[in-house]
């Protein structure tokens, strides 16, 4: 038992204890729609393009021209109606995680970590030119960078794009007044897919850094501690 | 938040908040093969069930103008199986059943007499194209009333000579834009529309307006059939 060693006097076991450098970066809140949304925008990405893959046109019906033909393999549901249910079941994860992250960030004014803002936008292209082309790193400043937060922010907004979108399409009687500014219903699809492809720039630059960035960093999206972040050095 | 911390209290302070997404785990019951269908089942009856509470029947679909429409050679064929299953138009007749005052044989004259509307409406297909089309005809709400329909019943249930048969919900069924069509673009329906009748209903899907109406059951009880495609797994509600 360890107790049998004699307790060392408290006095000299503080210095003794390895103490490190930590922040809790992500609260509860914002990790759990996390998983739940990126679980979510898979299954709605590959149900969708079932979904399209019964009309890959923005067109009319007569004379249809396809857009893309989306291979059957990136798709989830089997066909059109399988592909419908998987939507309109996730869709109300998607809305539930949407609607909890939104509300928790603005209440809690945790927003402010993520949000691009004007002043943002000088740090994007010394951030841009660091990581594409090379260039010197700059100073690290807070928990995201201006880069980070202009990815961010446009992710949420293709979210709330998404939903939107999605609404109009699947009940553009009862919100026809949401379908206007859209361009109308038929408009409404093309906006949806625009939205998703907004997601799908997002993810493969979003899962490249958080592979070049480590453990740590990845690690702080499930438990919300980082371990020695850069910003507190 | 800037802390020196025991290395100790981190990793446990760490594993209590990984604990806390336990919530997620569940997803993982939609990749249980066996179970899957049967939660997806469940997710589009919970979207039928905020789709009927959603739905205002008060609420009309947009109207066009004659110049929105789109040329009677640009509005689709769309059948499930034939497109035309040869009715007889001469002895055509609607059987109407079920909770009504006056079951029996409707004929198109009957129909034809209640008061006539036309309407130009978007009509949208679940596989994602939609297309706006002239259609005229008697408001299925006239009709209910002339077979002495009870209203209070839930739903109202179509077969067609096609073998296809569907079924809406009654506040759908009232609406004053859902018709039994029998005109589009001012002519009488053609045999690939649905010919001599079919419903024209713009608050729903294209697979809820049955063509080629043979049969018309006002009922308190969906039968286990509830509408060919829905059977094989299409939202039953189907509103727009």
């Amino acid at each position: 038992m360890e107790d049998a060693a004699p307790e060392p006097a408290p006095e000299r076991a503080k210095p003794i204890e390895r103490r490190v450098a930590a922040a809790y970066e992500h609260p509860w809140v914002v990790r759990i729609t996390h998983w739940f949304s990126a679980a979510t925008i898979f299954v709605m990405v590959t149900s969708g393009l079932r979904i399209f893959r019964a009309f890959p046109s923005f067109g009319p019906k007569i004379p249809q021209h396809d857009f893309v033909d989306v291979p059957k393999a990136l798709t989830l549901g089997g066909w059109l109606g399988g592909a419908l249910q998987w939507h309109f079941t996730f869709m109300w994860i998607f809305l539930g995680a949407g609607v909890l992250y939104l509300l928790y960030q603005f209440l809690s004014g945790h927003y402010k970590t993520v949000l691009f803002m004007p002043r943002d936008i000088r740090g994007v292209w010394p951030m841009a030119r660091h990581y594409f082309l090379f260039g010197p790193k700059p100073p690290v400043t807070g928990q995201y960078n201006p880069l980070q937060k202009l990815a961010y922010t446009s992710t949420i907004l293709f979210g709330i794009a998404s939903a939107l979108t999605g609404l109009v399409l699947y009940k553009p009687v009862q919100f026809f007044w949401l379908a206007w500014p859209m361009g109308g219903f038929h408009l409404a699809r093309l906006w949806h897919f625009v939205a998703m492809c907004g997601f799908l720039a997002f993810i493969p630059g979003h899962l490249v850094m958080v592979v070049l960035h480590g453990w740590s960093n990845f690690f702080s999206m499930l438990v919300g501690w980082k371990k020695d972040p850069e910003y507190l050095r | 938040m800037k802390d020196g911390l025991n290395e100790r209290r981190l990793k446990q302070l760490s594993r209590r908040e990984l604990i806390k997404l336990a919530p997620v785990a569940l997803l993982g019951a939609f990749a249980v093969p066996g179970l899957a269908p049967k939660l997806v089942e469940r997710g589009v009856a919970f979207s039928d069930w905020a789709s009927g509470k959603l739905f205002r029947g008060r609420h009309l679909a947009t109207t066009f103008s004659d110049s929105d429409v789109v040329p009677f050679e640009k509005f689709p064929y769309n059948g499930y199986d034939v497109l035309d299953p040869e009715v007889d138009l001469g002895r055509w007749s609607l059987s109407v059943e079920g909770d009504v005052k006056k079951p029996g044989q409707y004929t198109l004259a009957q129909v034809q007499a209640l008061p006539k509307v036309n309407q130009n409406t978007r009509h949208v297909c679940v596989e994602g194209w939609d297309v706006i089309g002239a259609f005229g005809g008697a408001r299925l709400a006239d009709f209910l009333a002339l077979a002495g329909a009870d209203t209070r019943a839930r739903f109202v249930e179509v077969e067609c000579a096609d073998d296809y048969y569907e079924s809406i919900d009654m506040e759908t069924a009232l609406h004053p834009q859902s018709l039994l069509c029998y005109e589009m673009y001012g002519q009488p329906l053609d045999r690939g529309h649905g010919a001599p009748l079919r419903l024209s209903l713009p608050t729903k899907l294209g697979y809820k307006q049955a063509k080629y109406l043979v049969t018309l059951r006002v009922t308190n009880l969906l039968k286990p059939k509830r509408g060919y495609w829905e059977d094989q797994g299409y939202s039953w509600f189907g509103g727009l």
